[in-house]
């Protein structure tokens, strides 16, 4: 595997585990609160609409020229990767809740018991049904997103896609093996690790699709990267200096419920 | 069917624009200034990356105040 080939299995893989590591609470949620057979009927559900999307863009992608390719992929990605780093920037400075599997596993679990039980069509259970299959489904096309866009970039889709694949079987063993949500999984720092790599990949081939040279060529990912991340760093520890106090912070998270 | 339409929509615009608008907009004037750069003789590649310097920063000071 060359050094851009491990980038992208490490930023695809890690980028999956966070996605699935949230999936699995949702569908444990519903499982455990409503019954298994609905649940898991959601799960295939999710997995073949993903899977049919997967199968019509993954070849849509590749057919586009790689120049064009890169300029809107390094586009998505770099919108996609600056939000999530502003994200984890907001949570480890101490101005954002961090993500917590357990209060969100709580929630669910709470929700999901008060529901009322309905039948439709081979579903005993919609509630669990549509639970796990908008779970699965909405963190899933983060997934495939992610696995499509840097696979077809880098000419290696299946290299993506087995990483992405490691990284949800690694998450369920997991959460089989625990049978409780993953909340030891260092969620919060996976997601700055992650958006980190989405903004450097984003910026690299961003400014290759819009016919700019790196200097270096591909080795300025290595140096990209880094500085990336350090910068983020760096405006964790000036943001942290404003940060709320413990008193006003219970406030700052009944804000952030209302919003969301 | 239009609500439909519209959460369709919502969703779509979530997931890719999310939290900040302005974010998405940024990236998308930088390519423009990358494409116009590279044309002429001046290297453009540094162009993506002042852009996040001053775009995190800026997004994150109008989250700050927003609390």
């Amino acid at each position: 595997m060359t050094g851009t080939g491990g980038a992208l299995f490490a930023a695809v893989f890690l980028a999956c585990a966070v996605e699935a590591v949230e999936a699995l609470t949702i569908v444990l949620a519903a499982g455990t609160a409503r019954g298994w057979r609905s649940a898991g009927q959601g799960v295939i559900s999710a997995l073949i609409v993903l899977a049919a999307v997967v199968a019509v863009l993954g070849p849509a992608l590749t057919a586009i020229p790689l120049g064009a390719l890169r300029l809107l992929v390094g586009a998505l990605l770099l919108i996609f990767g600056l939000q999530w780093l502003r994200k984890a920037v907001l949570r480890a400075s101490g101005h954002k809740d961090l993500h917590d599997e357990d209060a969100i596993f709580s929630r669910e679990l709470a929700a999901a018991r008060d529901a009322q039980a309905e039948r439709r069509w081979v579903v005993t259970d919609w509630y669990a049904y549509t639970l796990s299959f908008k779970g699965v489904l909405l963190e899933g096309l983060e997934v495939a997103f992610i696995a499509i866009t840097f696979g077809g970039n880098q000419h290696d889709v299946p290299l993506a896609a087995i990483a992405a694949l490691c990284a949800i079987v690694a998450v369920t063993l997991a959460g089989l093996a625990a049978k409780a949500p993953l909340s030891r999984v260092p969620e919060n720092t996976l997601k700055f690790v992650v958006g980190v790599m989405l903004t450097s990949f984003g910026m690299f081939w961003g400014a290759e699709g819009a016919h700019a040279r790196w200097p270096g060529s591909d080795a300025a990912l290595l140096v990209i990267a880094p500085l990336t991340a350090l910068f983020a760093l760096g405006l964790v520890a000036l943001l942290r200096r404003s940060a709320p106090s413990r008193e006003t912070a219970p406030r700052v998270a009944a804000l952030e419920m209302e919003r969301s | 069917m239009i609500a439909r339409l519209r959460a369709f929509g919502a969703f779509w615009y979530d997931f890719i624009v999310g939290d900040d608008w302005r974010v998405a907009v940024c990236v998308i004037a930088a390519l423009a200034i990358t494409f116009g750069v590279s044309r002429s003789q001046v290297p453009a590649w540094w162009v993506l990356p002042a852009a996040v310097v001053l775009v995190l920063p800026w997004s994150l000071w109008r989250a700050r105040r927003k609390r």
